[in-house]
């Protein structure tokens, strides 16, 4: 298993550097994964992407549908991708602890 | 972590001489980009699978079970009894070469163990070995090989390199269909656990909460939920859509990435305006909330499991047939394999259109139809009020997904349908359509991130054909009915063609229904202005 090591903490993470453990995450491991996705800081449009995606993943065991995440942050796909550069899915859900869809998607 | 990935004009450098040594002594390589990871050993042990532990290819050690020979060697005994084909097709290959320079992989890498000829020697050079007597006596002569760790590991690059698609089996002038051999090769290599995650993950969340993205049922019904309230915003109709109705005519299964993933997402909205247009007496369900059967990338046991899910609700629904969304690989299950495996399905009723009357005998025994079949049925018998100026903002033209084109022939169906929802449709060249049709490059379970260089040699002959279309009439949309298709064509064309998207031929439906009550429609179900209210745009270049 691949260990991630950041600011003197390490996570275990799986072969896309995705958080093995979704429980153990908080705020902190946000701000130490967004290093590794070309996130410089993180502002208040993307907290609010990840409290979105965390709250829906404590609710219903997953990510939500793409549609429904810019549905409900108001942000259009392609901001999304400005704040994550490498998507919802990708970006995202990696800084919100989420594990990883799979499948076609 | 995303792989960097060559510029496209470093990509299409590809080298098409063979190595200076021998095929059998070259060894594989696992270079990162071109292969996916093994699957992680929590799926393994949800599915009771052979050999859970981490491990991934490019480490020396696989951990591979002591009498792992013993057992690939016993497995392919057994299937080589039990499935005819398997001998025949490890028998009568006579090398002619016309598959050659079918495959897709074979074209964009120039690597010639993706030749489809080749691929299936790997497997072939080793059952002669053990399973003919000239390869007993005379091994060298008679090109056979011995097992070794080397060759399974060359065996999960190559059959991990092989997205299913029969492209190579159309050209073959003895019906040998390399992806059989594929699927038997993956088979034999699950025996020792030796697999990938992305087809595993499926699989096992399939089995947990009904679908391959593992969307439990209260998620389920709130995509549904969400779906139904953005298409009265947009419409301003609003749909009902049942969720494990008992007694409803129809089961309507579509593909976990319909209401989870974008584009696909629009198809979605698609069928739903669909059946509520023509009052469909339909349900969808949470535990057969998945078209797709991960199964076909495993082994044939989990095929047949899988399936038997979506027969299983429909016998608990006590609906009357099933109707069956835009999945790619579904069809090839469900045409090829469901009736020997879990049919016939007796206790349900041939399909019969309830607006037009069509008898669907094709599906006497399945009891299944293609939602295209559907849907070509309702508009040749004029029961849908369509506006197709709607999609003017779309030059489309159609990739036939693999699977529907060849496993099950659905190749005019939605044509059909295109040419009476849009006014803008252009067909690729000849030899890349229809049965002949080009594999978008990640089928089979092989879409995954770390495997995306492969992916984007694989999709080049696919993308190569869009870029003339592009080119020449400006076509801005490729149409497609598989999800993994939806997932896999918007990065690969965004790659090798910028400036052409992706959507589902029911996304172009829903946008031409005129709904009965509806709002004035002013944009496409993504929101896009219509070209009507404004002036087309050139969006490519
Ligand atoms: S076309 Fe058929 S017979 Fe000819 S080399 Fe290919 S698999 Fe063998
Ligand atoms: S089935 Fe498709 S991917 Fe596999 S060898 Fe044939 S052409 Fe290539």
């Amino acid at each position: 298993m691949p260990i991630f090591e950041v600011n003197g903490r390490q996570y275990e993470v799986d072969e896309d550097g995705f958080l093995q453990d979704p429980s153990i995450w908080n705020e902190e491991v946000a701000k130490d994964f967004a290093t590794t996705e070309g996130v410089t800081e993180l502002t208040d449009k993307h907290w609010k992407v990840i409290h979105y995606l965390r709250n829906y993943y404590l609710q219903f065991g997953i990510a939500p549908m793409i549609r429904k995440l810019c549905k409900e942050t108001g942000f259009k796909l392609n901001e999304i991708y400005e704040l994550f550069p490498s998507g919802p899915a990708k970006g995202a859900c990696k800084l919100a602890g989420l594990p990883k869809p799979t499948g076609c998607v | 972590m995303s792989e960097t990935v060559p510029k496209p004009d470093e990509l299409v450098q590809i080298d098409y001489r063979p190595p200076v040594r021998d095929w059998m002594h070259t060894p594989v390589q696992f270079r990162r980009g071109t292969f996916c990871y093994a699957a992680a050993p929590k799926n393994l042990k949800y599915l009771e699978m052979p050999n859970p532990r981490d491990w991934q290819p490019m480490d020396e050690d696989w951990k591979l079970p002591e009498n792992w020979r013993e057992i690939i060697l016993e497995g392919m005994r057994e299937r080589l009894e039990k499935f005819r084909s398997f001998r025949l097709f490890m028998d009568i290959c006579v090398r002619c070469g016309a598959c050659a320079d079918k495959c897709h992989f074979y074209i964009g890498s120039g690597d010639p163990k993706n030749m489809p000829v080749l691929r299936a020697e790997l497997l072939r050079s080793v059952y002669r070995r053990y399973f003919t007597l000239a390869g007993r006596l005379a091994p060298k002569l008679a090109g056979a090989r011995d097992l070794t760790v080397d060759v399974l590991k060359e065996w999960f690059y190559y059959f991990y390199q092989c997205t299913e698609c029969r492209r190579c089996s159309v050209f073959c002038p003895y019906g040998i269909d390399t992806a059989e051999v594929t699927m038997l090769a993956r088979e034999l290599l699950n025996l020792v656990g030796c697999n990938i995650n992305w087809a595993i993950e499926p699989v096992a969340n399939c089995f947990r909460t009904g679908n391959h993205l593992g969307v439990q049922p209260h998620g389920f019904k709130d995509s549904i939920e969400f779906a139904v309230d953005e298409l009265e915003d947009l419409t301003g109709v609003r749909v009902e859509v049942p969720i494990m109705k008992k007694g409803a005519e129809v089961l309507f299964i579509m593909p976990s990435a319909d209401y989870f993933a974008s584009p696909h997402y629009y198809t979605l909205l698609g069928y739903l305006l669909l059946f509520h247009h023509v009052g469909l007496d339909y349900t969808v369900s949470a535990y057969a909330s998945e078209g797709g059967n991960f199964g076909l990338f495993t082994s044939h046991e989990m095929i047949k499991r899988l399936n038997d899910k979506m027969y299983r609700e429909a016998r608990r629904l006590k609906v009357k047939y099933l109707i069956g969304g835009e999945c790619g690989h579904m069809w090839r299950v469900i045409h090829q394999y469901m009736d020997t495996m879990n049919g016939p399905a007796d206790f349900l009723e041939v399909p019969v259109s309830p607006v037009t009357g069509t008898r669907f005998e094709h599906a006497a025994s399945t009891k299944m139809i293609h939602i295209c079949e559907f849907t070509a049925d309702l508009i040749r018998h004029g029961k849908l009020k369509l506006d197709p100026s709607r999609n003017d903002h779309w030059k489309v033209t159609f990739h036939d997904s693999c699977n529907p084109a060849r496993a099950m022939g659905l190749l005019e169906e939605p044509r059909y349908i295109l040419r009476n929802v849009a006014r803008h449709f252009y067909e690729m060249p000849e030899n890349t359509i229809r049965e002949q049709t080009f594999c978008c490059g990640s089928g089979s379970g092989l879409g995954t991130d770390e495997n995306l260089e492969m992916r984007l040699r694989g999709g080049l002959p696919r993308a190569n054909a869009v870029k003339y279309v592009r080119d020449r009439f400006g076509v801005n949309l490729l149409t497609c009915i598989c999800a993994i298709d939806k997932a896999t064509l918007p990065p690969l064309l965004d790659y090798w063609v910028p400036g052409v998207e992706v959507a589902g031929v029911h996304e172009l439906v829903g946008n031409a229904l005129v709904m009965e009550g509806e709002k004035p429609r002013t944009t496409d179900l993504r929101g896009q202005p219509l070209a009507s209210i404004q002036p087309p745009e050139v969006t490519h270049a």
